[in-house]
C-alpha cells in the first residue's frame, strides 16, 4: 500500500515536469512528435532507474560512512555521466536495435537535469518513513517519477502535434506559445494534488 | 569583437533564458519572488565567471578528446563551493532554492560558455563573456519572478502593497511559472527584434 501511494505521488502529484520543473530542456526540445517524445520517455525511464540505484547506493555505503557528503554534486554527475557513456557502448554491442531506437537520446540525458535532480532528492529525506533510506525504495521512486515524465512529455507532444496547424501571433510561434501551452497542462495536473 | 560588445551581448540580444532558450528549469523553478531570483542569478554568475576564468586558461591542457567530462568537474567543483557557501552564511535562501543549486552543475548555460567561448578565448574575454552571460541570466529571472510575484504575492522583494485579498495565487503555483515565462519570452523577442531591425536600417542608411 505504501508503495501504491509512492507511485502514484510520483507519477500525477508531484510529477516531475509539471509541478517539480526539472528535466525543462528535454520537455521543451524533443516534444514536437508524439513517437520521438515518447522514445526519449523510454530512455529516461531506463537511465534513471540505473543512475538512482548506483547513485543511491553509492550515498548509503560510501558517501555517508566516510562522512564525505559534501562531495555528493561531484560524484554524482560524474557517476551518471559515466554511466549514460557506458550503457550508451553497451547497448551498441549487446542490442543494436534498442540502440536504434533510443541512441540518439541518450547522450542528451547527460544534461537532464531530472536525472541528477532526483538522484540528489531522493538522499534528502526517506521516501517511506519507517523504511529510512533505502537504495529500493530510492529505485522505485525513481522509476515512476520518470514514468511520470514520459507521462507529461508525451501528452505535450501531441498537443505540440496539433498546434502546428494554428495561427498564432508572430512573437508567440515556437516556445513562447508551447510554454504556455505547458501552463495549462500544468494547471489539469493540479487536479491531482490532494490525490495522495 | 569588442571588450564591450562581449559584456553586453548576454544581457538582452543573446540572452541565455530567454532568447537563447537555456537553463529553462531554474527560470521556472526559483521565480517566484524577486529575492531566489537575486540568490539564483548571482550564484549562478559566481560559476559562470569561475569556471570560464579556469576553462580558459587551461585549455592547451586539457585533451580535446576528455574536454567535456575535464569541464564538468571544473563546474561541480565551483558548485559545491557556493552550495556550501550559501549553506553556511544564508540559510533561508539556501532551504528556498533547495535542489536547484546542485543543479547548476547541469544548467546548459554553464557548459554552453565553456563549449562555445571559454575553450577558444582569452582568460580576460572568457570572463567578461561569464559576467555578461551571468548577469542577463539574472535580469530574466528578475524579470519573470517581478511579473509573478506582484500578481501572485503582491508584493515586491517581499514588501507587500496590494492586500494579499487580491492575489491571484495562480502565478505563484506552477502554473503561472510557465504562463508568465511564456508571455515574457514572447515581450523580450519582439522588442530584441523590432531594436535589432531599426539598427540595420540605420546601418543601411549610413552607408
Amino acid at each position: 500500500m505504501e508503495y501504491i501511494l509512492m507511485i502514484i505521488g510520483a507519477v500525477l502529484v508531484n510529477n516531475i515536469i509539471l509541478v517539480q520543473f526539472l528535466g525543462i530542456c528535454p520537455f521543451l526540445g524533443v516534444s514536437s512528435k508524439v513517437n520521438t517524445a515518447a522514445g526519449m520517455g523510454v530512455a529516461v525511464i531506463f537511465v534513471m532507474a540505473l543512475a538512482t540505484l548506483v547513485t543511491s547506493a553509492l550515498q548509503k555505503y560510501v558517501l555517508v560512512p566516510l562522512n564525505i557528503t559534501f562531495l555528493q554534486t561531484i560524484v554524482f554527475i560524474l557517476v551518471i555521466a559515466s554511466l549514460v557513456q557506458m550503457v550508451e557502448i553497451m547497448l551498441k554491442k549487446l542490442s543494436p536495435s534498442l540502440y536504434k531506437a533510443l541512441g540518439v537520446y541518450l547522450p542528451l540525458i547527460t544534461t537532464n537535469c531530472a536525472v541528477l535532480g532526483i538522484a540528489i532528492k531522493v538522499t534528502e529525506q526517506p521516501l517511506i518513513a519507517a523504511h529510512g533510506f533505502s537504495v529500493i525504495d530510492s529505485t522505485i521512486y525513481a522509476v515512476a517519477i520518470a514514468i511520470g515524465f514520459t507521462l507529461a512529455i508525451v501528452i505535450f507532444a501531441g498537443l505540440r502535434e496539433q498546434m502546428e496547424l494554428v495561427d498564432v501571433p508572430k512573437g508567440m510561434k515556437g516556445v513562447p506559445i508551447a510554454l504556455i501551452t505547458a501552463g495549462i497542462l500544468a494547471m489539469a495536473f493540479m487536479g491531482f494534488q490532494n490525490l495522495v | 569583437m569588442s571588450k564591450a560588445k562581449i559584456l553586453t551581448k548576454g544581457f538582452f540580444k543573446e540572452n541565455p533564458s530567454l532568447i537563447l532558450v537555456l537553463g529553462m528549469c531554474p527560470t521556472l523553478a526559483v521565480t517566484t519572488s524577486v529575492n531566489n531570483a537575486l540568490g539564483m542569478g548571482a550564484a549562478t554568475t559566481f560559476v559562470l565567471l569561475m569556471s570560464n576564468m579556469i576553462i580558459s586558461a587551461l585549455k592547451n591542457i586539457i585533451p580535446d578528446k576528455v574536454r567535456i567530462p575535464c569541464f564538468i568537474v571544473i563546474i561541480a567543483t565551483f558548485v559545491s563551493m557556493i552550495d556550501l557557501i550559501i549553506q553556511g552564511f544564508l540559510p533561508a535562501l539556501s532551504e528556498s532554492l533547495g535542489v536547484f543549486i546542485p543543479l547548476i552543475v547541469v544548467n546548459c548555460i554553464v557548459l554552453g560558455r565553456a563549449e562555445a567561448f571559454a575553450s577558444k578565448n582569452t582568460v580576460f574575454d572568457s570572463l567578461l563573456d561569464g559576467l555578461g552571460m551571468g548577469i542577463g541570466f539574472t535580469i530574466s529571472l528578475v524579470l519573470v519572478a517581478a511579473v509573478r510575484e506582484i500578481l501572485g504575492a503582491g508584493s515586491f522583494m517581499g514588501m507587500q502593497f496590494i492586500p494579499s485579498h487580491y492575489n491571484i495565487l495562480l502565478f505563484v503555483l506552477a502554473p503561472g511559472a510557465f504562463i508568465v515565462l511564456g508571455f515574457v519570452m514572447a515581450a523580450v523577442r519582439q522588442i530584441v527584434n523590432k531594436v535589432e531591425a531599426k539598427r540595420k536600417a540605420k546601418a543601411v542608411c549610413a552607408k
